[in-house]
């Protein structure tokens, strides 16, 4: 197969944990994949609390979600991670020859010598809007995201949210579709100034439509919406719609690790705590995702998992050859593989 | 301090309330089930729960944030607050919630 990514090893999560084992890898010269279904690094940290302040990273008596990422992201740069955002890791198997076989949900395959599963507390996954039946209209013309913007091509898009993610498409969708309708509970915003301001002048040149209020039911018939049911304080409307893009934040969901095989312990991947490595030789799991006995949902627990099981994964990777303890202080050679020396 | 809290299963469990605790800290320290993703970030509503009138009024209001993320939710009741958003002091010894579906963990 032609898309097939060939490489040492997959990560799976880019939080924080995720990231720090690209480091740890790295210095023992393996080469990482790292696929996330957020559309940037950072996990919880990035997502969750990125202006919130943590305390307990060793040698940084203050720091936020944010910036953590940003120096972790700096602190990996030297090994060239790739980085595979926007997808969800569906299925993993294991191969006759003993390496892994992973596809994700934007159709690539991946093969893998080693997995590391840093998938914190689940996969993001969006939330949900409160409304009956929507079920029925996901994936055909309502949707969480945009992948492929011909989607909403000469549609009439209602968009719902008031966030970046909410503003951001509002802008980006407005010069294509046929009519826009952005909807939200109150006039104002938990986005950047200046796209809230750029949505103001739309709003003023009669480019988009801006309500107040909320949808409720949802009209249509085999998976296409024609009228979206919206309750305001002015009264309620229907207005027509074949696109619908609800934007209510995002959740942590366990998603497909719980189909792949591995032993579990309360929605938890159990390792043990010389590798930890999971029910299958191979596959590793560090972080939020994993339990064993005194566990700690640290960032600093998932550093030092990460560093024991990169001296695992090495030994996956090339059976036999001796790994010589050193330290980034004073091995010239490690300072080499960090572009320092 | 005691706080009642009903759990989604209908069970009704006295803990003990802390001053300057959360709500949601005790409801999760009790090991009752409820999810508190975003740790009290106030940006999760996975910490959901019914306050009874008589204490529901006794609660400064919520913020816009809350509001919005209350609304997120599928069982949003006119009673409705984010658990992590009420702090405990000796005013609210003996206040009853009830642990809303949607703050169960998956
Ligand atoms: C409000 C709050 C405050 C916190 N404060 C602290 C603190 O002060 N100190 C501290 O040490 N810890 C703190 N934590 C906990 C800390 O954030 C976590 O321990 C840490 O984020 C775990 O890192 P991780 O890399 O294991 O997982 P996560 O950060 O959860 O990242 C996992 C990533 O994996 C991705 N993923 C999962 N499954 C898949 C899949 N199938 N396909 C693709 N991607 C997938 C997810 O989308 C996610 O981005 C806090 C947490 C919260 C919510
Ligand atoms: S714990 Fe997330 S909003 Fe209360």
């Amino acid at each position: 197969m032609s898309n097939e990514i060939i490489t040492d090893v997959v990560i799976i999560g880019g939080g924080p944990v995720g990231l720090f084992a690209v480091f740890e890898l790295g210095l023992l010269d393996l080469k990482c994949h790292v696929i996330d279904i957020l559309d940037r690094p950072g996990g919880q940290c990035a997502e969750l609390y990125p202006e919130k302040p943590i305390y307990d990273i060793p040698g940084f008596p203050m720091i936020t979600g944010q910036g953590l990422t940003d120096n972790l992201m700096a602190q990996i740069a030297p090994f060239g991670p790739q980085f595979h955002f926007n997808r969800m890791v569906t299925s993993l198997t294991k191969l006759d020859d003993g390496s892994f076989r992973l596809t994700t949900d934007a159709e690539e395959v991946f093969v893998a010598k080693v997995v590391v599963i840093a998938a914190g507390g689940g996969s993001f996954q969006p939330k949900r809007p409160p409304v009956e039946g929507i079920e029925a209209y996901e994936g055909k013309s309502v949707f969480y995201s945009v992948r492929k913007m011909d989607d909403f091509r000469d549609q009439d898009v209602v968009i719902v949210g008031g966030g970046d993610s909410a503003l951001d498409w509002t802008l980006n969708l407005q010069p294509i579709v046929r009519s826009l309708t952005l909807v939200h509970r109150r006039d104002a915003f938990k986005a950047a100034p200046a796209s809230v301001n750029r949505m103001k002048e739309l709003v003023m040149e009669g480019k988009i439509n801006f309500l107040l209020g909320q949808i409720g039911k949802l009209d249509g018939a085999d998976g296409q919406i024609d009228h979206v049911h919206l309750t305001m304080d002015a009264g309620d409307l229907s207005i027509p719609a074949t696109r619908l893009l609800p934007f209510f934040g995002l959740t942590m969901k366990l998603g497909p690790v719980a189909d792949w095989g591995l032993e579990l312990n309360d929605n938890l991947i159990s390792v043990d705590t010389e590798k930890f490595q999971t029910s299958v030789p191979g596959v590793f799991a560090i972080g939020d995702i994993n339990h064993y006995p005194g566990k700690l949902k640290l960032i600093l627990s998932g550093f030092h998992e990460a560093a024991l099981m990169a001296q695992a994964a090495k030994s996956v990777v090339a059976p036999g050859e001796r790994v010589v303890f050193q330290y980034t202080t004073s091995s010239t050679k490690l300072q080499k593989k960090l572009g320092v020396a | 301090m005691k706080i009642h809290v009903t759990d989604q299963d209908g069970q009704e469990h006295e803990l003990e309330g802390l001053d300057g605790w959360r709500t949601m800290e005790v409801i999760r320290d009790w090991g009752l089930n409820i999810k508190a993703e975003c740790g009290g970030a106030c940006s999760c509503a996975t910490c959901h729960v019914y306050v009874d009138q008589e204490w529901f009024d006794k609660l400064p209001p919520p913020s816009d944030d809350e509001e919005d993320l209350l609304y997120s939710t599928l069982d949003k009741k006119p009673n409705s607050r984010l658990s992590c958003q009420i702090l405990l002091n000796e005013d609210l010894d003996g206040m009853r919630v009830t642990l809303a579906k949607s703050a169960a963990k998956d």
